[in-house]
């Protein structure tokens, strides 16, 4: 859409206008230090809830505060790698270049709370479990996530021409969202060692609420720093593909 | 048809077409993709026969033993059905309780389950030690009350 105002006829706010990289740069440099203010601002809270406020838990001990991080984490490897899957099929369907770019943004956030996810589970596993790893259906489709997020990346490293990599990467990527139900359904369609989910929509969390409390700040304060972290990223994308055009000359001019 | 609408059923038809797959291959390696196998289904023969498989319970209460050189424990793995001997050697998992979740993997022998492994399987409750306490007594409370209603 190349309509100057922002405005539609039906005045609501156009949200095509956003669609472009050259209008969204700005918008998302205004947004990006926002975010990261408040996932500070959580994370800070969220680890004295955890660590401070929240009671010893009577079976684990001191070793249940992996979830303030754990659970945080696992739960967003999974709703990236689920927005990443989105602006890919966007990126197929309307065949728009920011959602190729999206896409791309998202995958190495995801992939680092893949892997935090994976590793706090497995120092918490040693000693609640008696292991560090077993393959159950939870861990397997946790760690094929992480192998999908670094799939995903590689594709797109390898090839050259920017807009080829976002298809290929898309294919890919919506491919891979199969895995999402999977990961998530895992420990109730399975025997796992890994327990079923303590948090669910139909039901109150089978926990204390402290510890609930602790538990969804920090997933907030993940929520904000990811949204920050792949504003931050897609800025550095638009301004490398879109380097030849005159606008970023103009505004890479005003930053000397 | 604009061509992005066509682009769009196709990616929405792709996608169902690959979870169909997806199921259907799931369903199909049901028995390879379960983690351990239930007291009951070890009763049923649906356990691996001559070969290491993992067998998952609740530890029964009061059946833990330990032999007099320390380190080999006996204890009885139950799905409230059915119930299976478990002898073990080496160190237990932290959690290991009685009445808790665990996960063991070994053979049979006569009937027997000589395990080379054991892991604690940790419920998704989270409480504090207080609200546990708390928990247990009502539940002695209710026995109580059950067993009055039953003796009379």
């Amino acid at each position: 859409m190349s309509s100057a105002t922002p405005q539609t006829a039906s005045g609501g706010i156009n949200w095509f206008k956003y669609s472009s990289p050259q209008t969204f740069f700005p918008l998302a440099g205004t947004l990006a230090p926002w975010f990261a203010a408040i996932a500070a601002v959580l994370f800070v809270a969220g680890l004295y809830i955890g660590f401070f406020v929240a009671p010893t838990d009577a079976q684990q001990g001191e070793s249940y505060r992996i979830i303030f991080i754990h659970v945080p984490a696992a739960w967003m490897s999974m709703l990236i790698y689920l927005a990443m899957a989105f602006w890919a099929g966007m990126g197929l369907a309307f065949n728009t270049r920011l959602s190729g770019m999206m896409a791309t943004a998202l995958a190495p956030t995801g992939a680092l709370f893949t892997f935090i996810a994976l590793w706090t589970g497995a120092l918490w596993g040693k000693p609640t479990w008696g292991t560090w790893w077993v393959w159950d259906a939870r861990l397997t489709s946790e760690l094929l996530l992480l192998f999908l997020y670094f799939g995903f990346m590689a594709l797109q490293a390898a090839m050259d021409d920017p807009r080829r990599a976002d298809k290929a990467g898309a294919v890919l990527a919506l491919v891979g969202v199969i895995n999402i139900p999977i990961i998530y359904f895992s420990v109730k369609w399975w025997n796992t060692l890994h327990q079923g989910a303590s948090v669910s929509l139909k039901s109150a969390p089978t926990m204390a609420a402290t510890m609930f409390t602790g538990m969804i700040v920090m997933v907030f304060a993940c929520w904000a720093y990811a949204i920050a972290a792949a504003l931050w990223r897609v800025r550095c994308i638009i301004l490398e593909r879109e380097r030849r055009s005159e606008w970023v000359a103009d505004y890479l001019e005003t930053q000397k | 048809m604009k061509p992005r609408h066509r682009r769009i059923a196709l990616i929405v038809a792709g996608v169902a077409g690959l979870a169909l797959a997806t199921t259907l291959v799931l369903q199909a390696f049901q028995q390879n993709l379960v983690f351990f196998f239930t007291p009951s289904q070890v009763a049923a023969n649906e356990a691996p026969q001559g070969r290491a498989f993992r067998v998952g319970g609740m530890v029964e209460k009061g059946s833990v033993k330990r032999q007099p050189d320390g380190v080999t424990v006996q204890f009885n793995v139950t799905d409230t059905a059915k119930t299976i001997q478990v002898a073990y050697k080496g160190v237990l998992p932290d959690l290991f309780r009685e009445g808790k979740g665990v996960v063991t993997q070994g053979r049979l022998e006569n009937g027997r389950f000589v395990a080379s492994e054991v892991l604690a399987k940790h419920d998704e409750n989270y409480m504090p030690p207080e609200a546990a306490d708390a928990v247990k007594k009502a539940q002695a409370t209710n026995q109580k009350a059950v067993n009055t209603v039953v003796n009379k």
